[in-house]
C-alpha cells in the first residue's frame, strides 16, 4: 500500500511567523538568566558544604555558618571601606560570615521549597483529578474540602502549629502543605473537567480503557504542563512564605541560617549594618524573580502546539 | 438469508432541557426519536443527514457512550443492553471500533503513534511488547503510514495523516464493525477520497462492516451498500445505495441530493432546476407537527403538517412521506420516475 511520508499532504497547518531578532534574543535570555540564577543556587545549597559525604571540612562556604567571632561583629563586606576579603560579605551582630550564611541559607530555603512543592503537588494533583474525573459526591466532598482550606488563613493556622509543635523545619513544611495542595487540586480538578469531555477520552472508553488507566494515561499526562507551569511558579512563593514565616520567628529558629530568619536578625541594624539583612534579600528576590521568569517561559513553551517553533 | 451484524430497533434518546436552580425538567430534546436499522457484515450502511439530525447521537448509543431512552441495539442477535460488565469486554467493545469526526481532538496529544494506536491492544488482550510493537508496524503499513513514524506525536501530523492513525487505532483488535463519524468532514476536500478509498479497501480486504455517518451525500456515494437518511431525529428514507442515489424519493433526499451536486438522473434530460433546501432544520426541541420536514418541503400539503407520513415501501425503498402514501397523490410524484408500488 502508499507510503506516505511526513507532511506531504500538510499545507494547510498554520506556522507562527518568526519573531524578530531582537524578541528572540528577549525570548532567550528570558529562559537563560533565570535558569542560570536558579541553577546556580541549587549547586550552592548542594555544595555548601560536604559533610554529607563525609567531607565537613571542604565546601563553598568559606566559614560555619554559626561561628560567632564577637571581636569582628557587623563588618562590612569587602567592597567597601573597613571591609577584607576575610569576610566577602561582612559579618553581622554577633560576628558571624554572611556569605557562609546566605549559602547554607540557600540550603534550607530550597529544600523546604521542594519539599512542599512536592508534597502539594502530589497530594493535589490526585485529589484534583479524582474529582474532575469521577465527579458526583466524591467530587463534590473533595471540592468542599479545597474551599475552606483556600479560605483558611494560613497564617493562623502556622501560629496554631508553631504553638503546638514548636517552631522549626518540619513546622515549616507542614503548616504551607496543608493548605498548599488545595490550588493544585483546583487547577487539576479543572483541567480533568475539560479532559474528560474530550473525544480522546470518549474513545479511551469505547476501548474499554479502565478508569485509573484513563486517569493516569490521558488526563495525567495533559495535566502536566500546567502542573510544572504552576510548581515552577511556587518555586519563588514557597520561599518568600518560608522567609516570612521565619521572619517572625515561626519558622526555622536560630541559629541555623534561613534568608528569613536572616532578614529579620538584621532589621535592627540595617542603618549601621545594611548588608546583614540586605544579602539575604537579594538572594529570595533573585530566587523569586527567577521562578516567575522561569514558570512564564515554560508555559509559553509547552503547548505542544507552540512546541514546533 | 442475510447476515445481520447489527441491528437497531426503534432507537430514541431524549435528552432533558432543564431550567433554573431546581434543574426542572421543561421539555425534551429528542435528538434520536424511533429509528430502525440493520447492517449487514461485510457491508456499509450510511446514515446522512444535516448537523444535528442526530447522527452522532446514533454513534454513541452504539458505541454505548449513551445511554438510550428506549430502543434495543442487537449485535449478532443480542442485546448488547443485556450484556454483563465481562461479556462487554470480552464479546462487544473489542469487536465494536470507532474512528470519529475530528482528527485533532480524537487523539490524546501527549502519546505518541505508537502509543496510539497500541491502546487497544494493551487495554484488551495479554500480548507481550514485542507482538503488540509488530502489530503496530503491521497496521501502520495497512493504512498507508512509515513505520519510522510511530514515534512522533499526533501533532506532527496533517489531518489526513491523523485520520489513517485513527483508523490505525480501530483496526489494532481486528473488528468486525467500525463506527465511522464523519470521518472526513474535517479533512480538505482533496483527500478525502484518498481516507475513503482507504475504508474501502480494508473493508473489503477484512469484510468490515461499517456504520458510516456524514451531512454530505457525495462523501458516501460510492462506499455505501446501504443508506439512511435522517432528518430531525427520524430516517425518512432508506434504501439500497444504487436505487436511493438513482430514484431518490423523499423530497427530502432529492434536496440533499441537490445540495450535493450530485445530478439527478432526470434533471440531465429535462434540464430540472435544482431544489434549494431553504431555512434552517427546526430545533429537535419542538419538532413540527405533521411531517417533521413541512416547513421546507418544495411539495408539501394542507395535509403534510397535520398528519405524521407512515412509512412506506417502494420496491426496496422505504420513505416516509404522504406523496407515497394513496394512489390519488401520487400524480405529485411525477418527478420521480417509476414511483410508487406500480414500479415493483
Ligand atoms: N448531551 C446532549 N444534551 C442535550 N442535547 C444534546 C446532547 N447531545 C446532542 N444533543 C442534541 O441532539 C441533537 C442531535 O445531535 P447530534 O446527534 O450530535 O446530531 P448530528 O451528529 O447529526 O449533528 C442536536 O439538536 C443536539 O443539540
Ligand atoms: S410528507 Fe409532505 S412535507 Fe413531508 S416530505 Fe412528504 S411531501 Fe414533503
Ligand atoms: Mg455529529
Amino acid at each position: 500500500m502508499l507510503s506516505i511520508m511526513p507532511n506531504i499532504e500538510d499545507k494547510t497547518r498554520p506556522r507562527i511567523s518568526g519573531l524578530s531578532r531582537g524578541a528572540r534574543i528577549l525570548r532567550g535570555l528570558s529562559l537563560v538568566i533565570p535558569a542560570t540564577v536558579l541553577a546556580l543556587m541549587f549547586l550552592t545549597a548542594i555544595f555548601a558544604d560536604l559533610a554529607w559525604i563525609g567531607l565537613p571540612d571542604v565546601g563553598l562556604s568559606p566559614y560555619h555558618p554559626n561561628d560567632q567571632v564577637l571581636k569582628e561583629r557587623r563588618l562590612p563586606p569587602a567592597f567597601i571601606e573597613g571591609g577584607s576579603t576575610e569576610h566577602l560579605l561582612g559579618t553581622d551582630n554577633l560576628g558571624r560570615d554572611v556569605l557562609s550564611r546566605v549559602i547554607h541559607g540557600a540550603r534550607v530555603s530550597l529544600s523546604v521549597s521542594l519539599l512542599v512543592i512536592f508534597i502539594t503537588a502530589t497530594i493535589g494533583t490526585i485529589l484534583g483529578i479524582t474529582a474532575g474525573y469521577l465527579g458526583g459526591r466524591i467530587e463534590g466532598f473533595i471540592m468542599r474540602v479545597v474551599d475552606v482550606a483556600l479560605s483558611f488563613p494560613g497564617l493562623i493556622l502556622a501560629l496554631l502549629l508553631a504553638t503546638i509543635i514548636g517552631p522549626g523545619y518540619m513546622t515549616v513544611v507542614i503548616a504551607l502543605s496543608a493548605l498548599g495542595w488545595a490550588g493544585y487540586a483546583r487547577l487539576t480538578r479543572g483541567e480533568s473537567l475539560r479532559i474528560r469531555q474530550s473525544d480522546f477520552v470518549a474513545q479511551a472508553r469505547v476501548n474499554g480503557a479502565s478508569t485509573s488507566r484513563i486517569m493516569l494515561r490521558h488526563i495525567f499526562p495533559n495535566v502536566l504542563n500546567s502542573l510544572i507551569v504552576i510548581m515552577t511558579l511556587a518555586v519563588g512563593m514557597m520561599i518568600l512564605a518560608e522567609s516570612m514565616l521565619s521572619y517572625l520567628g515561626i519558622g526555622i529558629s536560630a541559629p541555623t541560617a534561613s534568608w528569613g530568619s536572616m532578614v529579620a536578625d538584621g532589621r535592627n541594624d540595617l542603618d549601621r549594618a545594611w548588608w546583614i539583612s540586605t544579602f539575604p534579600g537579594i538572594a529570595i528576590g533573585a530566587v523569586v524573580m527567577s521562578g516567575n521568569f522561569l514558570g512564564d517561559w515554560i508555559r509559553d513553551k509547552m503547548d505542544p502546539r507552540l512546541r514546533q517553533l | 438469508m442475510t447476515d445481520v451484524i447489527l441491528e437497531a430497533r426503534d432507537l430514541k434518546k431524549y435528552y432533558p432541557v432543564t431550567k433554573g436552580l431546581l434543574q426542572r425538567t421543561i421539555g425534551w430534546v429528542r435528538a434520536v426519536d424511533g429509528i430502525s436499522f440493520t447492517i449487514e457484515r461485510g457491508k456499509t450502511l450510511s446514515l446522512v443527514g444535516e448537523s444535528g439530525a442526530g447522527k452522532t447521537t446514533v454513534a454513541k448509543a452504539v458505541l454505548l457512550l449513551e445511554k438510550l431512552t428506549s430502543g434495543s441495539i442487537l449485535f449478532e442477535g443480542k442485546d448488547i443492553y443485556r450484556f454483563s460488565k465481562s461479556q462487554l469486554k470480552m464479546e462487544y467493545r473489542p469487536r465494536v471500533q470507532s474512528v470519529q469526526q475530528n482528527p485533532w481532538s480524537s487523539m490524546n496529544p501527549r502519546m505518541r503513534v505508537r502509543d496510539i494506536i497500541a491502546e487497544p491492544l494493551v487495554v484488551n488482550t495479554k500480548r507481550t511488547k514485542e507482538e503488540i510493537r509488530s502489530r503496530v508496524l503491521e497496521i501502520l503499513d495497512q493504512v498507508g503510514l512509515a513505520p519510522n513514524q510511530v514515534d512522533y506525536y499526533p501533532h506532527e501530523f496533517s489531518g489526513g495523516q491523523r485520520q489513517r492513525i485513527a483508523v490505525a487505532r480501530a483496526l489494532a483488535l481486528n473488528p468486525d464493525l467500525i463506527v465511522l463519524d464523519e470521518p472526513v468532514s474535517a479533512l480538505d476536500v482533496s483527500i478525502r477520497a484518498q481516507i475513503m478509498n482507504l475504508l474501502k479497501d480494508l473493508q473489503d480486504q477484512y469484510n468490515l462492516s461499517y456504520l458510516v455517518i456524514a451531512h454530505n451525500l457525495a462523501t458516501v456515494r460510492f462506499m455505501s451498500h446501504t443508506v439512511a437518511i435522517m432528518y430531525l431525529g427520524e430516517i425518512v428514507e432508506f434504501g439500497e445505495a444504487e436505487e436511493l442515489f438513482t430514484r431518490p424519493l423523499h423530497p427530502y433526499t432529492r434536496a440533499l441530493i441537490s445540495a450535493s451536486m450530485l445530478t439527478l438522473p432526470e434533471d440531465e434530460d429535462k434540464g430540472v432546476e435544482k431544489i434549494i433546501l431553504s431555512g434552517e432544520m427546526p430545533s429537535p426541541l419542538n419538532p413540527p407537527p405533521g411531517c417533521r420536514f413541512h416547513t421546507r418541503c418544495v411539495e408539501a400539503t394542507d395535509k403534510c403538517s397535520k398528519d405524521v407520513p407512515e412509512v412506506r415501501e417502494i420496491g426496496q425503498q422505504r420513505v416516509k412521506c404522504h406523496l407515497y402514501a394513496d394512489p390519488s397523490v401520487r400524480s405529485a410524484v411525477s418527478k420521480g420516475p417509476d414511483a410508487g408500488p406500480a414500479g415493483k
